[in-house]
């Protein structure tokens, strides 16, 4: 703590904290640009000045860069000081000098960092008049538009894009007057995270491409607190929507997990939200080829008909669906016939990843907290593609090593060029162990690429040179074992060892090898951390409601032990092999099916349900740490689209219970749902916790979803109708479907539909929401954990596989996630599949040689289930032995399979 | 009581004197709809969507008519021409709400939005007082002959590559070393 002094008055500041963090931390205006707090400070910009006095005597005082000056106790500064003001000013007007006059058609326009600081400065005529510098744009891919005059050099792309994400194609060229930041040739930008560019930069000079094609303006967009549907993760985001469609996705702080930054992904993976073809209305598929659509009563109707004649009903779940809507299904068929809707390999893995949060001895960091672990060991996952924000944050630990050194001499963790200049390339240890090249091996110590069960034999070596009680591996070659004995020192020497596995090869062995080490670090006292990456964004919390597989329901329907099914948001066909998923679907007499998207599944059900997505609908998902969180509906579906009939799937499923038991359907809300889910499962108790209930108000008020200066309210639907109906009602959540409501910052909440402030529109606003910027929010973090370790570490597994050989003439599938294509619904917006790379066939240089095959040539590959050609990639990374294919191709193609390759006959067509 | 009587008499009788010279004064009003009234120029009237001297659409969606009526009545969506240039898809102005304050006009950045006089709009049916797009686009500048967004905009469009605009420089070549 330090004691500065502000205009006169003291202040209590954290002094390692530069002047500029704490003067925002206390609320004050200050202007700036380059400074970002997860950035640091650079003192490019010069906006950030203020007066600085020596003393109580000195009334001189000189202008200083507050970024740069740290909050030194006994620090006089001021803010209002005339020369301070007057300086701030001309900054701005400098930077204006080259400013093109684009704001009317600028997509960053209503929530610019440069507007809100130019008005805060006051500059607001323009003197210069001489001739304006331009620039050429870049064509950088189907995520990020490019509109190179409005920058203001400021810096903070290139140093999140290089410094913070790790990219490597995007640049500052030129000298002086004519820098230049872009990539050194037109094409799409390559990291991961580039989506972040639209948010740090400062200005329009990267905007959301996807977002202009249907463009709005922050004040007119309707947001609602939302959680990222598209992986495991649970970043929390804020979706805008007008006019019936989700027009863009911000990121929302989460103190805990996001922080400032999504994926690419979860920020461009929307679009499926959007689609025409979208079921909105309920269908029949009768006997007759024909489809009828039908009205909500008589979809309930035909459905409890069809349900009552059924001897025997089973439910399918999803891990894409929330909660509440598993556990009404659940109600609905009954616990005795419901499936998670997992498929068995995915849900044992599920099982082990749960069992060892709660017995391994050491605790699930949170995203933030994974930051500050000072060793990491990977097994078995490439985190960019699988977790990708997770992935972030293990680069962020990693080159947490220059700030410990920093420290060490003082240099101010803010300070960031001094930082890296010292700490050059040091970093903390990373060890990753896959089958292939990942997305972490450039800031990795060691890169171990081998098949999945020498991972599972390394890992289990490890756990055995950490604590020789934990079984050793027979029979382990020279070179791994030394390997495992560094990797065990290395964890062993550091302060947090972190380990950090999942489901994505699908192998036990290797979960069990990272629990293995989890409980030899507990043994020897390690304060460390144990992480397991999930697949889907409820994985971790269907797997609570402890069913069956999907394998079993296929069964039960294919045998005839029953002959219904309901199928809750989930397309069977991406997760086991098509034929055993028909055979069970045209075994069942009725097939009723819950679904946002026209999946496969939905096309050939009886009874089609048109359910929410999470624009549409709420409900409560758990994370891979095991944070129960709600996400809420953004818009009424009906309000623009009156004949839509797109209801939660929880509602729906509730409805045709009461249908069912010839009941009035009731009234239920979604506290009452929660309510009940977390009676029925007692490991999902704490859910109730996780967001407050409809009834919160702030001042009375309820909260608003739409900013105050929402536009168009009494002409945006008068085409329909010139008399404006009442706004929707939303019994469910404390948010209502308007203006109405409270949207301020300064009476603390958790759930914060967008971020805005007196002078701030831009997503730094959120520093008005936080208790210190980059700290956590005023209000909480949204959420709750459900996955705490006990006291008691469980036992050391011994289920050591024997080492990988490849066959002759054989290979092992190994599946290999993907983050642009991979997944099932993002996957269905266009800008992911176009950014999607070309699906090939991965295979090692020795046996794309032995089978004569060159990079590109049509390989066939071979399994006892199925069939498939693909183009060939000679993959240097990739052991011998084994085959490389990418997710979300074919369900029938799962790792561990043995395969045969062939080159494809001539003529033989390529899949699309 | 008398004296009340008597000037209170008088007063209702110079009253009905002063009504009856008034008949012989000039009119105020005038025979609408028989008469055509003169508006000024500058009266605020029917709203237009106006052109630019190049008699392209002058407005560009940016939304600031929109965010600056006090009634909302204002609903338009962007969309984009190949060439980069901005425009509105749609645009709506629902009359039966508007009160003719004129601050979108006085919003807009490019002059596009104008109030005319014209206030003769009436509809028997509340509906018909929607105008949609092709009920506000007129041909002509209105009362802005000259200003030209797109020419002093840094974006480029057809016909005005980067650097073309005035007062601009050519676009920078980052491949130099010179300063
Ligand atoms: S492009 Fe944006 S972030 Fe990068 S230097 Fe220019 S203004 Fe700053
Ligand atoms: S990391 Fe996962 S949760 Fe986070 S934004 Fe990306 S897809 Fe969404
Ligand atoms: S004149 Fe006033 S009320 Fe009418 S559209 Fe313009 S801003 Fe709205
Ligand atoms: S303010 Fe002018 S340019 Fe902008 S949307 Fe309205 S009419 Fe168009
Ligand atoms: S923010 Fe301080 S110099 Fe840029």
């Amino acid at each position: 703590m330090a004691t500065i002094q502000v205009d006169g008055r003291s202040y209590e500041v954290d002094g390692k904290d530069n002047l500029l963090q704490a003067c925002l931390t206390l609320g004050f205006d200050l202007p700036y640009f380059c400074w970002h707090p997860a950035l640091g400070s650079v003192g490019a910009c010069r906006q950030c000045a203020v007066k600085q006095y020596r003393d109580a005597d000195d009334t001189q005082g000189a202008l200083v860069m507050a970024c740069m000056v740290p909050a030194a106790d006994g620090s006089r500064i001021s803010i209002e000081d005339e020369q301070a003001r007057e300086f701030r000013a001309s900054v701005i007007e400098w930077l204006m000098v080259h400013h093109p006059h684009d704001c009317p058609v600028c997509e960053e326009g209503g929530h610019c960092h440069l507007q809100d600081m130019t008005v805060m400065t006051g500059h607001s005529r323009r003197r210069y008049r001489f001739r304006k510098r331009t620039h050429r744009n870049q064509y950088l891919g189907p995520f990020i538009a490019h509109e190179m005059n409005r920058c203001i050099t400021c810096y903070r792309c290139v140093r999140f894009y290089r410094d913070y994400a790790g990219g490597e194609d995007l640049g500052a060229f030129g000298a002086n007057d004519n820098v230049y930041f872009g990539r050194h040739r037109e094409g799409v930008l390559e990291n991961e995270f580039s989506g972040n560019l639209t948010e740090v930069c400062p200005t329009g000079v990267f905007t959301d491409r996807t977002h202009s094609e249907r463009y709005t303006r922050k004040w007119d967009l309707q947001f609602a607190p939302s959680v990222c549907h598209q992986c495991s993760v649970g970043c929390n985001i804020s979706p805008g929507e007008r006019y019936g469609d989700i027009r863009r996705i911000e990121n929302r702080y989460h103190g805990e997990v996001n922080r400032f930054f999504l994926c690419d992904r979860g920020r461009f993976g929307y679009g499926y939200v959007n689609r025409d073809d979208r079921p909105r209305r309920p269908e029949w598929h009768g006997e007759t080829e024909e489809t009828v659509t039908l009205d909500v009563d008589e979809a309930l109707d035909r459905g409890a008909d069809a349900l009552r004649e059924a001897r025997r009903v089973i439910g399918i779940g999803s891990p894409r669906a929330s909660l509440e809507s598993n556990d009404q299904l659940r109600e609905l068929v009954g616990q005795a016939n419901f499936s998670t809707g997992i498929a068995e390999r995915e849900q044992v893995c599920l099982t082990r990843m749960r069992r060892l949060n709660r017995d391994a001895g050491l605790p699930t960091p949170t995203l933030r907290d994974v930051e500050s672990h000072d060793a990491i060991l990977v097994l078995g996952e490439d985190l960019i593609q699988s977790a990708a924000r997770l992935g972030l944050s293990v680069r962020q630990a990693v080159l947490a090593r220059r700030e410990r050194l920093a420290e060490a001499r003082g240099i101010p963790a803010w300070n960031a060029e001094a930082v890296m200049t010292l700490a050059q390339d040091a970093r903390h240890p990373l060890f990753v162990a896959y089958p292939t090249a990942t997305g972490l091996d450039d800031v990795a110590d060691r890169c171990l690429r081998q098949a999945p069960d020498d991972i599972a034999r390394l890992g289990f070596a490890v756990a055995h040179a950490i604590d020789v009680k934990a079984p050793a591996v027979e029979g382990i070659d020279e070179s791994t074992k030394a390997t495992a004995e560094h990797i065990a020192e290395t964890l062993l020497a550091a302060k947090r060892p972190l380990v950090i596995s999942g489901g994505s090869l699908e192998s036990t062995a290797i979960i069990e090898a990272s629990g293995n080490i989890a409980r030899a670090l507990a043994t020897r006292g390690r304060r460390g951390g144990l992480m397991l990456v999930r697949r889907e964004a409820n994985s971790t919390g269907v797997e609570l409601l402890g069913s069956r597989p999907l394998e079993w329901a296929l069964d039960e329907l294919t045998r005839g032990a029953a002959d219904a099914v309901v199928v809750l948001e989930n397309d069977l066909h991406q997760r086991l092999p098509s034929g055993r998923v028909e055979r069970a679907l045209s075994a069942a007499r009725t097939v009723i099916v819950l679904d946002h998207q026209r999946t496969s599944i939905w096309e050939r059900a009886d009874l089609g349900l048109p359910a929410a997505s999470f624009a549409e609908g709420d409900g409560t998902l758990v994370s891979l740490e095991g944070r129960a969180q709600r996400f809420f509906q953004v818009f009424e579906p009906r309000y623009h689209r009156p004949e839509t009939r797109i209801h939660q799937g929880w509602r729906w499923l509730q409805a045709l219970r009461a249908s069912l038991k010839r009941r009035a359907v009731p009234d239920v809300t979604l506290d009452a749902v929660t309510r009940d889910c977390a009676r029925h499962h007692p490991a999902l108790a704490g859910i109730v916790e996780a967001s407050p209930s409809a009834d919160q108000r702030v001042s009375g008020l309820k909260l608003a979803r739409q900013p105050h200066r929402y536009s168009g309210r009494t002409a945006m639907r008068a085409h329909l109708d010139v008399s404006e109906p009442r706004p929707p009602q939303d019994p469910d959540t404390p948010f209502t479907f308007s203006m109405e409501g409270y949207y301020g910052f300064d009476r603390p909440r958790r759930e914060v539909p967008f971020a805005w402030a007196p002078g701030w529109n831009s997503p730094q606003a959120w520093n008005k929401f936080t208790d210190e910027v980059g700290g956590h929010l005023r209000g909480g973090d949204p959420g709750v954990r459900l996955l705490e370790p006990t006291e008691d570490i469980g036992d050391y597994v011994n289920e050591i596989p024997p080492p990988f050989t490849s066959g002759v003439g054989e290979w092992q599938v190994v599946v290999l996630p993907r983050l642009f294509g991979g997944e099932e619904t993002s996957s269905r917006a266009t800008p992911i599949m176009a950014r999607a790379a070309a699906v090939r066939l991965h295979l090692s240089e020795e046996d794309a040689r032995r089978l004569e095959a060159e990079e590109g040539d049509t390989l066939v590959v071979e399994t006892s289930l199925t069939r498939l050609s693909l183009p060939l990639r000679v993959d240097t990374t990739l052991p011998s032995g084994l085959v490389g294919v990418p997710a979300g191709l074919e369900a029938a193609l799962v790792t561990g399979d043995r395969a045969w390759l062939s080159l494809a006959p001539e003529g033989e067509e390529e899949p699309p | 009581m008398f004296t009340s009587l008597i000037s209170g008499t008088w007063s209702q009788l110079r009253t009905l004197g002063m009504v009856f010279l008034h008949a012989f004064r000039r009119r105020e009003t005038v025979n609408y709809p028989d008469e055509e009234v003169y508006l000024p120029p500058r009266f605020r009237g029917r709203i237009v969507l106006t052109r630019d001297p190049d008699g392209e659409e002058r407005c560009v969606a940016c939304n600031l008519c929109a965010v600056a009526c006090p009634v909302d009545c204002i609903a338009l969506e962007k969309g984009e021409k190949e060439d980069g240039r901005w425009y509105p898809s749609s645009f709506r102005i629902n009359f039966s709400r508007c009160i003719y304050c004129g601050m979108c006009e006085e919003a807009c950045p490019t002059s596009a939005i104008q109030l005319t006089p014209d206030f003769e709009m009436s509809e028997y049916r509340r509906q018909d007082l929607v105008y949609e797009k092709e009920d506000l686009q007129i041909d002509g500048p209105g009362k802005d002959h000259d200003y030209h967004f797109y020419k002093v905009a840094g974006l480029a469009i057809a016909g005005k590559d980067k650097g073309q605009g005035p007062d601009e420089a050519a676009p920078v070549d980052v491949k130099t070393l010179l300063p």
